[in-house]
């Protein structure tokens, strides 16, 4: 059975420095909820928060009703995922995975077949005499994730779970991950950097940038209406283009992009329009543009393209729309679902657009 | 799966016996801190306080009549330059004794590292009992240089040997480590660019090990300084001839002169404390890494 | 492993290594078969004989209660002392870590005095313990305290790095897990430091059995009542009663040699354990 988390007004300083402000959302109960932002976004430390391995510098943490705030670590019964492990090197699997049935005076048989069926699901169950030190990184994080499981805690932390493994083994665990929360159904709390992770993972993401959220939403929202620039920046990539708000659009030196009406008539804005959506257009479309250098990556082309104040913009586009576009070509372009931001959001300076998503 | 009541029951009330658990946890960190605070106060700095003002709380009478005495300026001199050579001495074999331990394979390597560590172990008494064996008259090699008009035991020569033998592993121990984390690739390198092993040494392998070495000196004539167990027995404690400082110091003990006698131990204290700074402060303006 | 001891000629390498041969066989292994060989010189009756005289076997006793209140105590302290400079931070923690290398800079002769000018009349303590009529200088408790001060580094500065490289990690998890402060040290952490806890415990043991400077001026040097072992051989040698010195002697260099293996032993076993992370 699983409860949801809401956490409010949740705030962290460290002396003078303020890592958390005023952070608020809700965890819905069954679901993966992931943390998403960049290095010192403050993630780690409202995941911490929650677990009560840190105190609150302000803000409460209700869990199923029950307000969680004051109570010790050892009480707020949450699993918790480490990104290093922390396995305990001198116990084996099983007895690191059996550690929190011993804390609560399970009875032996009960604690042993609980082992035994936690080792199963994490596929580990012939590794159940061997020590921390005789298994591989994705080996570990499973016993820590089994070990996390067995007391049934009422919601799973998970800090970076995969980051300290290579690339092939944290796409295995990911997918691996994703079934294991749709067999057990806890409610989950994920923290990455690693936006194709949130994306890929979450009900829902909440983005967090310099200890502050800046949106909360499913994978898709934030990807396709993106609240503010960082956010637009952030998650996936973009082309970021510099002009000024004129008549409800965004006016980019020879043509203009709508989408600004909500931005004052006059103020510096920047446009977002996402690699896929720069489209080689048959007629004119919105602008001309040179094109730079095509990469071809198997079934898509990476084109760069000049537009003619300047600005390089990258697109994405399958070979099929290519429409004979060459190398040293002027072409037609089309750039679509533009978001508008002004400057007083904090657009970062113009983006390395490149990141093949 | 079900909860034993205990456990049931602390939940809920968020607290150890009724106190908050934040309440708790600071108490328990006071109390460890208080505990650490007081057991090191009580211990080492009360001690030395005490020995500080002792000596010096009159100003400078217990230390002037102290040095007045006969043979104790000897006494810091033999104290300095014995003390000197040893670290001199143990700063080349100790590294050249790392070096073998690290670099070279050779049977029986374990036991050289089990022999070195041995001054660890041994009471320096029984270390002095053993020079005494060894290089005093009853010995053959005792006798053997006495028959060339070399004396060794009862002379400065014995007390040199001791400080060398009792301080034997701390520059070892203080390089090797050092040594063994060398990343063998940068002296790969100077190979390939013509270097030959001693041009290596001097311009590759010691500029890393440097501040291992002058530690390691450091520690040995901090050491040497304060060594009796040893010097005792074999230096004959001849005053102004073969009377050391820590010697001097538990004569004036001895004696009831305890104002005296803390007056020199401050005074060698002090010595070993301004070269530790001297040292750090070089150290640290040479960029060495620590 | 270099690739330079490869090179240089072999006569260069087999040069350092005689010269370290001979600089170690001069100072420890002949000095250790020249104890060896005095002290079973008269033959072997003199081991026997010494070792069932009644004031050896009181130095003997002595020793071995002084080493183990000095262990006890700076073992549990060490610990503590250990835990509180790695895992808090505090206004004052790097005096603290001072103060705990201070014993190492310091004489112990100086040691010694600093006892005796405690609780010798006029001493700061001297009021509080002549009040109640207990004897601290020239008797046991001053020759404890003395060695306890010189003993009080070896299990800090062999915990201290342990605590540091493992990290609250495991802690954490084990707090999260369900279980107490006091649980997580004594099933979690505990573990972790053990080794480094048994090197220090065999250090200190080795270090209070050799200690002479500072007891020889606590102890007054009582024959029979406050004379330790390392005393004995010290009076012993005095009083030209060499044979039964060296005989105490040697069994003190055996006992140590027994030490020093317990020693390399545990230093082995906590650099297994801190690499396997």
């Amino acid at each position: 059975m699983s409860t949801p988390i809401v956490v409010e007004g949740l705030t962290k300083r460290f002396g003078s420095f303020e890592a958390v402000t005023d952070v608020t959302f809700t965890a819905p109960a069954g679901a993966i909820t992931a943390l998403l932002g960049p290095s010192g976004s403050g993630k780690s430390t409202v995941l911490r928060m929650i677990a009560g391995l840190e105190e609150p510098t302000a803000g409460r943490i209700v869990m199923g009703g029950e307000e969680l705030t004051v109570k010790s670590v050892q009480e707020r019964r949450v699993g918790f995922v480490f990104q290093h492990y922390a396995l305990f090197r001198h116990m084996s699997v099983a007895d690191n995975v059996a550690f929190g049935l011993r804390v609560r005076k399970e009875a032996k048989d009960v604690r042993e077949a609980r082992v035994r069926d936690l080792l199963e699901l994490v596929h580990l169950a012939p590794f159940a005499d061997r020590y921390p030190d005789q298994l591989s990184g994705g080996q570990r994080q499973r016993v820590a994730l089994a070990r996390a499981l067995a007391p049934q805690p009422k919601v799973l932390l998970l800090d970076e779970p995969f980051g300290a493994l290579d690339a092939k083994v944290r796409q295995d665990l990911r997918r691996w991950l994703d079934e294991l929360h749709r067999e057990l159904g806890v409610t989950s709390l994920l923290v990455t950097h690693d936006q194709e992770e949130a994306l890929e993972l979450a009900n829902q993401v909440v983005v967090m940038h310099e200890g502050r959220v800046e949106q909360v939403g499913s994978p898709k929202e934030i990807y396709d209406d993106p609240v503010t620039a960082f956010v637009a920046g952030f998650v996936g990539s973009a082309n970021v283009l510099h002009g000024e708000v004129v008549d409800g659009h965004v006016r980019l030196g020879s043509f203009r992009l709508p989408g600004a009406g909500h931005l004052e008539e006059g103020t510096a804005a920047a446009a977002f329009v996402r690699p896929h959506d720069v489209r080689v257009s048959s007629g004119d479309g919105d602008t001309t543009a040179v094109v730079e250098r095509i990469a071809s990556l198997g079934w898509l082309s990476r084109v760069t393209l000049r537009l003619p104040d300047g600005d390089v913009v990258v697109a994405h586009v399958p070979h099929d729309e290519l429409h004979g576009a060459t190398e040293g070509a002027e072409v037609g372009l089309d750039l679509r679902n533009a978001k508008a931001f002004g400057l007083a959001d904090g657009v970062p300076p113009a983006q390395d657009a490149d990141p093949v998503g | 799966m079900t909860m034993s009541g205990a456990a049931q029951s602390i939940e809920g009330r968020g607290g150890f016996l009724g106190i908050p658990h934040r309440t708790a946890a600071a108490l328990r960190h006071l109390a460890l801190r208080g505990t650490a605070v007081v057991y090191l106060s009580l211990l080492v700095a009360l001690p030395v306080a005490a020995v500080l003002t002792k000596g010096f709380g009159d100003g400078l009478d217990s230390f002037e009549s102290a040095m007045a005495r006969p043979g104790a300026w000897a006494a810091i001199r033999l104290t300095l330059w014995t003390s000197t050579i040893a670290a001199g001495i143990n700063a080349v074999m100790g590294t050249m004794l790392a070096w073998v331990l690290v670099r070279y394979r050779f049977p029986a390597r374990r036991l050289l590292s089990t022999i070195v560590d041995l001054p660890l172990a041994i009471p320096t008494l029984v270390t002095g009992l053993m020079i005494l064996a060894l290089y005093g008259p009853n010995s053959p090699i005792g006798r053997f240089f006495d028959d060339l008009g070399i004396r060794i035991v009862f002379t400065p020569i014995a007390i040199v040997i001791a400080l060398c033998t009792v301080s034997l592993p701390l520059v070892v121990r203080s390089v090797q480590p050092v040594l063994q984390e060398l990343d063998p690739a940068e002296e790969e390198a100077a190979a390939t660019l013509g270097a030959g092993p001693r041009t290596t040494f001097r311009r590759i392998v010691f500029p890393a090990i440097r501040s291992a070495v002058v530690a390691g000196t450091l520690l040995t004539f901090s050491r040497s300084l304060g060594e009796i167990g040893s010097v005792i027995l074999v230096s004959g404690n001849r005053t102004g001839k073969t009377l050391t400082a820590p010697v001097f110091i538990f004569q004036l003990t001895s004696q009831f002169r305890a104002s005296e006698a803390a007056a020199v131990a401050t005074l060698l204290f002090a010595i070993s404390f301004v070269l530790v700074l001297v040292t750090t402060r070089i150290l640290r303006t040479s960029g060495a890494r620590t | 492993m270099s690739t330079v001891a490869k090179r240089g000629g072999r006569s260069g390498h087999a040069g350092i290594l005689a010269a370290c041969l001979v600089y170690v066989g001069l100072l420890l292994v002949l000095p250790l078969i020249g104890i060896v060989w005095t002290a079973l010189k008269p033959g072997f009756h003199i081991v026997t004989d010494t070792l069932s005289a009644p004031d050896v076997q009181h130095a003997l006793l002595l020793t071995v209660q002084i080493a183990v209140i000095t262990v006890a105590v700076t073992t549990f302290f060490g610990v503590i002392v250990a835990w509180v400079l790695v895992r808090q931070r505090f206004h004052g923690r790097s005096f603290l870590n001072a103060l705990v290398d201070l014993p190492f800079a310091l004489s112990p002769v100086t040691v010694g005095l600093a006892c005796f000018v405690l609780f010798a009349p006029g001493g700061w303590l001297a009021p509080f313990f002549d009040a109640r009529g207990i004897r601290i200088n020239f008797a046991l408790p001053s020759m404890v305290l003395v060695t306890i001060f010189i003993c009080i580094p070896f299990t800090i500065r062999e915990v201290v790095p342990v605590l540091e490289e493992i990290g609250v990690d495991e802690e954490d998890a084990s707090r999260t897990l369900g279980a107490s402060v006091w649980h997580t040290f004594r099933k979690v952490s505990l573990p972790n430091i053990r080794w480094a806890i048994a090197y220090g415990v065999a250090l200190s043991t080795a270090r209070s059995i050799g200690e002479i400077g500072a007891v020889l001026i606590v102890s007054g040097l009582i024959q029979g009542r406050t004379e330790t072992a390392t005393l004995y051989i010290f009076r012993a040698t005095e009083e030209r009663q060499t044979p039964q010195a060296y005989v105490v002697a040697l069994l003190l260099a055996a006992i140590s040699i027994v030490l020093l293996l317990a020693i390399e032993m545990f230093h082995r076993r906590q650099e297994r354990a801190m690499s396997s992370a």
